[in-house]
């Protein structure tokens, strides 16, 4: 396949679906994808200027919530000339409808990317059913 | 209070449209409390430019890029980033419930307001963000002026 041309998607800012922050920080929607193999789901999140620390992941009740908090101090002592994008924390939930090991999730951050493995639990994994001749 | 604005001579129907939504999304920005409107560009990466006393920092959000696969130059005062960003692999056996995340090849061609020292510029990658600082040239460098006196 030829190289296609990446093309950009504009941030997705969430509003007032979450308690506010007080300092006004805005917060988007991080692009996901999202895959499943037979032993679990992946997430994989873009969340750029977010270090592996300020990650918060927590599955309730079927609900997985990712959140991520930038860092701006890269840009401490700059004044804005050009702007194309805005810093701001993110956040996403999805609901899981797969049973999930919960003390197995592993999450990793990688160059501001979010890499959530949730391992499905043995029962929710597809069996094969041998059927018996008489 | 005076309000003096510069702006370019009517020139064609379009050119004024076009600075009309221009002040109509300086006003909305006004609102909303923006220092600096946005400028969505549709292009590949985003791209911020600040201003420091010496030096300019420009920024792109280039999330899961790895620096071997950036290629960054300047010919006077253009910054060019060019690159490829991967598409996530889970193998052959994955099945897709959402694909959100672009892929492909980009190269982004940014101006910078005034000259830099094409000698002196830094650039790093911290968390899927690309900075690259560049000092202002000599001669456009604030200066200060010392007053004499004579007594």
């Amino acid at each position: 396949m030829a190289s296609k041309e990446l093309r950009p998607a504009e941030k997705k800012e969430i509003r007032a679906v979450r308690p506010e922050e007080t300092t006004g920080v805005p917060y988007f929607a991080p692009q996901v994808d999202i895959y499943e193999t037979t032993d679990a789901l992946t997430i994989v999140a873009d969340m750029p200027g977010v270090d592996a620390s300020d990650v918060g992941i927590d599955l309730k009740d079927n609900v997985l919530t990712l959140q991520g908090r930038v860092s701006k101090a890269e840009i401490e002592g700059f004044a804005p000339l050009y702007r194309e994008y805005r810093e701001g924390n993110y956040y996403r939930q999805f609901i899981i409808s797969e049973i999930v090991d919960q003390e197995k999730i592993n999450a990793q951050m990688s160059k501001g990317v979010l890499q959530v493995t949730l391992p499905k639990i043995d029962r929710a994994k597809p069996r094969k059913i041998e059927v018996k001749t008489a | 209070m005076a309000i003096i604005r510069f702006h370019q001579p009517f020139t064609s129907p379009f050119s004024e449209l076009d600075r009309i939504r221009r002040e109509i999304d300086r006003l909305f920005n006004d609102m909303v409390g923006e220092a600096v409107p946005r400028d969505f560009s549709g292009v590949f990466p985003p791209v911020n430019v600040y201003e420091g006393r010496d030096h300019y920092l420009v920024t792109a959000e280039l999330p899961g890029i790895d620096p071997s696969d950036l290629e960054i130059t300047l010919a006077g005062n253009s910054l060019t980033l060019k690159g490829e960003r991967r598409p996530a692999d889970g193998g052959e056996k994955a099945s897709y419930h959402r694909r959100e995340r672009g892929s492909g090849t980009f190269r982004r061609v940014v101006s910078l307001p005034e000259k830099v020292d094409p000698n002196d510029v830094e650039a790093t990658s911290r968390h899927g963000i690309l900075y690259v600082k560049l000092a202002k040239a000599q001669e456009v460098k604030p200066r200060q002026i010392q007053v004499k006196t004579s007594e």
